[in-house]
């Protein structure tokens, strides 16, 4: 998904269109009226700092408070340029609180705001890479073993399905290496958080060295864990025909 | 003084209502007949007037190459899509139809998109809510199934565009149901709205927080309704006849019609009686007749009625919730009655669902709720908001014929996206871009929305220009493309190709042709003013009868004033606006030196000192006299 890639800049408080008074970013705080929508990133469309770790329930509070001022229900009956500005305005609020909201989404955002691009996981995007060998994921080392065995078993699954014969041990196998997969899929959650502290630590300091540093740790396990998680999907597929 | 009022209208497959808020209440306006539904059945008549709902219906059964229902089905759909309808429907495609083009249904010898057919219903509604206020209707809020695509809903904002209505806001019909419910209870918690209709299916989860109704997911199947359960008994009625009778009938669309007739009845009577009987007379005279117990019914009915159990799994799944964590669950639609999908519903969610709402209207009093937000809100609705989300994720076609997913199903709407592009050749000047809608991951199996051109990108080498393309689903549901090419900062133009749909000059082509229909309208709007003159002439005049003046008439003034009264009166009930207004001058003309004196005294009270407010003569508009009202303005 690409997403906008203006900078960062929080909106100084500008007078209103309608008003005069000075207001907030997207609403005048004065009179209420929804204003003209400005680049910024979703972090400073909620009035943000740049970290990761966010409390979900005022994430939640504010996404609400700020629907009441910005959906377009509300301009149902306004000029079409606020009504116009209410659906950017909205559409921006939805499209960053479904982002933020989801802590493996709000990381992959961050990382975008980094400058990192991470690969399309979609199947059809890996499928695709396979297809064409353009680009090979490369197999997270601590996982060579795993995948060698899992892949030679998977293929084995396949012969025997198409010759339409069973085999309960192999089945078992891979329910097993799925388990594994497993726990190493939830494990990752746990280190991705020590790395939102890491990155919340320096997040306001201008060591470029230093914030490179937890940027390639974060996407390196963003990596790993698409990794995983297509692995998971080809065995439930193998098991499921 | 007109009040812009906006209706709330339910677009059903079989029935269609139209509904407002009065005070803290929303209603359903009935029809002239007395009914709060309107069938949904358009017909042509003899000298090829078309007619709607109940008067409509009886051509369904003597001349069925004249009517149409069920055109729901058809809205934004293309000839493939539609081949079991086609089997199934007494319908006819054009003669000189084209497999690419927007459906055209015949009726007689005339033929009408889905969307025209449609606009007829609306028409209906609308000048059932203009009887009712007295005053012309112009805004909507319409529902649709919540698994509408995106042409399905821009077919029905077509519609009402057809029809002289402007669509505020398409509603999806299980949240505006959830509003209905939601109106009285204002309590917060997670609720599914179960709505089985005549041809859709709809599962939604809501989670209500003081007065935000935030859809969580949204699943159903847009080809699947009470339709299919009728169709099904039919089947069994063609095969017994052809079988005991020997007569093939399946070709004879007015005996299928009323076979049809026969087994809707036999359904709705199975939901309360424990058995029903068939009762057809064929055309030979001979007579078709079978009983039919409710549980061969149920039995007949559960493929049809267990499809509802896929998309209520997944909407499940994909809202991360497990039945348990449900806290109401609510019926709508007319298919809900059916006992056995009751059960179901029981035991999927493992909770006995609501029915207080008539499943029939809950739609439409949902819809009446959201019109009245959208026109500024009453004590009732004061911090309701509805955010809903898209039910299909929004894809582009990429290299291989994938579809990349920019929009994923279940966001929040309005949501938008944004994609780069650029060009493959030198100096190239066109992209073309193909958006889908669906879930799957190849561009084939999703359906396909539109195809976009981007044209006149400024020639440079392949791969410089950076042409950015805004994706917008908009409140309705609805897509918005826009494109910039980024370095020369340039609005790259769009040329849209629907693949289901109508285009802006169809549609407004449209609106033309129903210019005969526009004049019973104009004519129908101007008895609704002389009326409305009427009643304001007629309540000033109440007000001067109260005024010292009116002592100063003689007898005989007053007699006379009394008789252009009643004439007035007398007058209004008629559908003849020259005859109202032909009454309206003489009360006038009959008036005129009650209005002179009342003004000779309302100077004198002046001249006396008093305050002209502390006069009886009322305000200026709604004195008696025209003359007198302008020396008062």
């Amino acid at each position: 998904m690409s997403t906008d890639t203006s900078t960062a800049t929080v909106a100084a408080a500008q007078a209103c269109w309608s008003c005069g008074d000075m207001r907030a970013a997207q609403f005048c705080t004065s009179c209420g009226k929804v204003q003209p929508p400005k680049p910024v990133d979703y972090f400073t469309f909620f009035g943000l700092p740049q970290k990761l770790n966010l409390d979900a329930s005022v994430l939640e509070r504010e996404f609400y408070s700020l629907s009441r001022k910005l959906h377009p229900d509300i301009y149902a009956r306004h000029e079409s340029q606020e009504q116009e500005w209410s659906l950017e305005q909205s559409s921006r609020l939805n499209d960053a609180y479904r982002t933020l909201k989801d802590p493996i989404r709000r990381t992959e955002y961050l990382l975008h705001l980094e400058g990192v691009e991470l690969e399309g996981q979609s199947k059809a995007a890996t499928d695709e890479a396979r297809k064409t060998g353009v680009k090979k994921q490369i197999v997270p080392p601590d996982l060579l073993e795993e995948v060698f065995e899992l892949n030679i078993q998977l293929e084995e699954l396949r012969v025997n399905q198409k010759l339409g014969e069973k085999d309960p041990g192999l089945v078992e196998e891979l329910q097993k290496h799925r388990a594994v997969l497993g726990s190493k899929f939830s494990a990752l959650f746990e280190e991705l958080k020590s790395y939102w502290n890491e990155w919340d630590a320096i997040a306001d300091s201008s060591s470029t060295e230093e914030r490179r540093t937890v940027r390639d740790k974060m996407v390196d396990l963003l990596n790993r864990r698409s990794y995983i998680r297509n692995l998971v999907r080809d065995v439930n597929e193998a098991l499921e025909n | 003084m007109t009040t812009d009022r906006i209706v709330g209208i339910d677009l059903g497959t079989t029935n269609s209502l139209v509904g407002f808020m009065q005070g803290d209440t929303p209603v359903i306006i009935p029809g002239e007949d007395g009914s709060n539904l309107v069938p949904s059945v358009v017909a042509l008549d003899e000298s090829d007037k078309i007619i709607v709902g109940n008067a409509a219906r009886k051509y369904l059964i003597e001349t069925p190459e004249r009517a149409v229902y069920s055109v729901k089905r058809l809205m934004g759909r293309g000839v493939e899509d539609i081949q079991e309808e086609l089997k199934l429907f007494p319908l006819r495609l054009a003669d000189d139809f084209q497999a690419r083009e927007v459906l055209r249904i015949k009726l007689g010898d005339e033929t009408f998109t889905p969307p025209e057919i449609s606009a007829y219903i609306l028409r209906q509604l609308k000048r059932n809510a203009e009887r009712f206020f007295g005053a012309t209707v112009s805004k909507a809020v319409v529902t649709v199934p919540a698994y509408f695509n995106d042409a399905q809903r821009q077919a029905t904002k077509d519609a009402g565009r057809i029809a002289g209505l402007e669509v505020l806001r398409l509603v999806n019909e299980p949240t505006a149901a959830s509003l209905a419910y939601g109106l009285d209870k204002k309590q917060n918690g997670i609720v599914a709205v179960y709505d089985f209709g005549g041809g859709t299916f709809d599962i939604s989860v809501l989670r209500l927080h003081d007065g935000i109704f935030e859809v969580i997911a949204t699943n159903g199947d847009t080809h699947l309704g009470g339709d299919d359960i009728d169709n099904l008994l039919i089947r069994i009625a063609l095969d017994d006849i052809r079988g005991d009778l020997g007569a093939d009938v399946s070709r004879r669309s007015e005996v299928v019609a009323a076979i049809r007739k026969a087994v809707i009845e036999v359904k709705i009577v199975l939901s309360s009686q424990p058995s029903a009987k068939l009762d057809i007379e064929l055309p030979d005279g001979k007579r078709y007749q079978r009983e039919i117990t409710r549980q061969q019914f149920e039995e007949l009915a559960a493929p049809v009625i267990d499809r509802t159990i896929a998309p209520c799994k997944q909407v499940m799944k994909d809202a991360g919730l497990r039945p348990e964590q449900i806290d109401e669950v609510v019926l709508v639609g007319g298919s809900t009655r059916i006992p056995r999908v009751r059960a179901l519903v029981e035991q999927m969610f493992q909770r006995k669902p609501h029915t207080e709402l008539n499943p029939d209207e809950v739609v439409t009093l949902g819809a009446a709720v959201q019109a009245n937000i959208l026109s500024g809100g009453s004590d009732a609705t004061e911090n309701m908001l509805l955010l809903d989300v898209t039910p299909l994720s929004l894809g582009i076609e990429v290299a291989g014929g994938v579809t990349d997913k920019i929009i994923l199903r279940n966001s929040t709407i309005p949501a938008s996206a944004t994609q780069h592009y650029t060009t493959q050749v030198d100096g190239q000047a066109n992209v073309a871009i193909h958006v889908l809608q669906g879930e799957r991951e190849l561009a084939k199996d999703c359906r396909s929305l539109a195809r976009f051109d981007l044209k006149g990108v400024p020639p440079m080498s392949a791969g410089m220009p950076r042409i950015e393309v805004k994706f917008l689903i908009d409140a309705n549901g609805i897509l918005h493309v826009s494109a910039r090419e980024q370095r020369s900062g340039k609005e790259a133009e769009i040329e849209v190709q629907p693949s289901y749909g109508l285009t802006d000059d169809q549609v407004e082509s449209m609106i033309l042709e129903s210019f005969d229909q526009a004049e019973e309208d104009f004519r129908q709007r101007q008895v609704i003013e002389a009326r409305n003159e009427a009643q304001t002439i007629l309540a000033a005049l109440e007000k001067g009868k109260k005024s010292p003046a009116w002592g100063q008439l003689t007898t005989d003034e007053k007699q006379r004033i009394a008789k252009l009264e009643r004439a007035l009166r007398e007058a209004e009930k008629a559908e003849e606006h020259h005859e109202i207004r032909g009454a309206i001058d003489a009360l006038n003309q009959g008036t005129t030196r009650l209005a002179e004196l009342m003004m000779d005294s309302a100077v004198t009270t002046v001249l006396k000192g008093k305050n002209m407010d502390e006069t009886d003569l009322g305000e200026g508009p709604e004195s008696p006299h025209p003359v007198a009202k302008a020396e008062f303005e």
